[in-house]
């Protein structure tokens, strides 16, 4: 071990990681923070896309979060390997399609991974028993030690009292009696702590910043693999979902309609992946035709298209229809009435 | 203001255009760890974010914003990597 300790802390952006951090850092260990972009986080994208969320705050909160501890951070893309994590969670999903009990032992091997390589000395999480129903459990945290393969190595600061002494604790490179015991759902602990160490301002509470355990994204994905008859995605697929009305007609096809001028703008860069729709004749928005449409599914895509456009009462309108990477071609439609795309279509 | 002096033209460039945040910072970072303290790195994206994170990145990390401002739809960040 190098003279002075050194930690790598998981920082997610919400309180709890960065009061590990905090907690470990006040006591003289060196500590940098780690961030892993899996692609289904909820911050930044939607906001640099979506027009109407231009005004809000484009901060990064893990860097926000680092900033206020004090530390450096380290964002690391995980996104490729990510992949096996959501599409065969070896402990299965949560309440939706959040795999977070293999997920916290994903990050933590990767952190563990970055330890050994910068020479640090152990991992913290922010981790507290109870505060999760899936993944942060007395009986799941030996499963994040094992599986990661941090063992001992893994420091729990915010709860480590209630737990086995860990190596960092048992060599002295920290005060066990400075850590703390906070166990349960409540957040009082947490918020004492954060007022004690000064910190007036935090992200959402950990497990709100995942798409995979939104209930709309969840049911998106799981419409996307059963069409596809397999379970694999790409980033641009998780983009995709996360922007849009998605209108699924038939099995072999789906309509992805911008629901603004920010999406159409971002979606007009796939326009040579997939069919894309519009109304020729009025403002309205671009849809993107995911799948294998035939061309009377096309005129079904440009009927549903423009009912949602300025022409929605039009008898007709010339809808462009541009296959991939290929020619537009023009051809004339009615709007379809809202009566007629059933409640089951919208994914 | 601009820290920006001529004697800092930008040695390095990144295009992270096309790229939604945290990808710009996290290409940055890889780049940057493969340049010697003194360089100067150009970054040019299109993601509004990039404004306010690359600088945070470099806040946290040590490194230097000389400049970061808007080129019509795009966004240009130029640091100056500095010693561990």
């Amino acid at each position: 071990m190098s003279e002075q300790p050194k930690a790598v802390a998981l920082i997610s952006g919400g309180l709890d990681s960065m009061l590990a951090a905090k907690v470990v850092a006040e006591q003289g260990v060196h500590v940098e923070g780690i961030n892993f972009f899996t692609g289904f986080c909820v911050e930044g994208h939607t906001h640099a896309i979506r027009q109407k969320d231009k005004d809000k705050a484009k901060r990064n909160t893990a860097l926000w979060s680092a900033e206020q501890v004090g530390i450096k951070l380290h964002i690391v893309d995980i996104s490729q390997e990510y992949v096996g994590i959501v599409t065969n969670p070896k402990h299965g999903y949560g309440q939706n399609l959040n795999p977070c009990l293999d997920c916290k032992g994903f990050m933590v091997g990767k952190a563990v991974e970055w330890m050994e390589a910068n020479g640090f000395d152990f991992v913290i999480t922010g981790e507290v028993i109870g505060q999760r129903p899936k993944s942060q459990r007395r009986d799941t945290f030996p499963v994040i030690a094992d599986e990661s393969g941090a063992g001992d190595r893994l420091l729990r600061p915010l709860c480590a009292k209630q737990l086995a002494p860990t190596l960092p604790e048992r060599e002295g490179w920290v005060d066990r009696e400075q850590l703390h015991d906070f166990t349960g759902r409540s957040r009082k602990p947490q918020m004492q702590l954060a007022a004690q160490f000064g910190f007036e301002e935090w992200s959402q509470p950990a497990g709100g910043c995942c798409f995979l355990t939104d209930e709309n994204f969840s049911r998106k994905l799981a419409d996307l693999w059963q069409a596809r008859g397999t379970r694999e995605y790409d980033l641009d697929d998780v983009m995709l979902l996360k922007l849009g009305r998605h209108i699924r007609p038939a099995p072999n096809y789906k309509l992805i309609i911008a629901r603004e001028d920010g999406e159409n703008r971002f979606m007009n860069g796939y326009r040579k992946r997939f069919h894309a729709v519009r109304d020729l004749d009025n403002p309205g928005p671009l849809a993107l035709v995911q799948g294998e449409p035939d061309n009377d599914d096309l005129e079904t895509a440009a009927r549903i298209t423009a009912r949602y456009g300025k022409g929605k009462m039009a008898e007709s309108v010339r809808a462009e229809i541009t296959p991939p990477g290929g020619e537009p071609y023009v051809a004339e439609v009615a709007p379809m009435p809202p009566a007629q795309i059933p409640e089951d279509w919208h994914v | 203001m601009s820290e920006a002096s001529q004697t800092e033209t930008p040695g390095e460039h990144l295009d992270a255009r096309g790229l939604l945040c945290p990808m710009p910072v996290i290409r940055a970072e890889e780049r940057i760890k493969a340049l010697t303290p003194g360089t100067v790195l150009e970054v040019r994206a299109s993601d509004p974010g990039v404004l306010y994170d690359i600088p945070a990145w470099c806040r946290v990390n040590g490194h230097t914003v000389l400049e970061a401002r808007e080129e019509g739809e795009e966004q240009v960040v130029v640091l100056r990597v500095e010693a561990e």
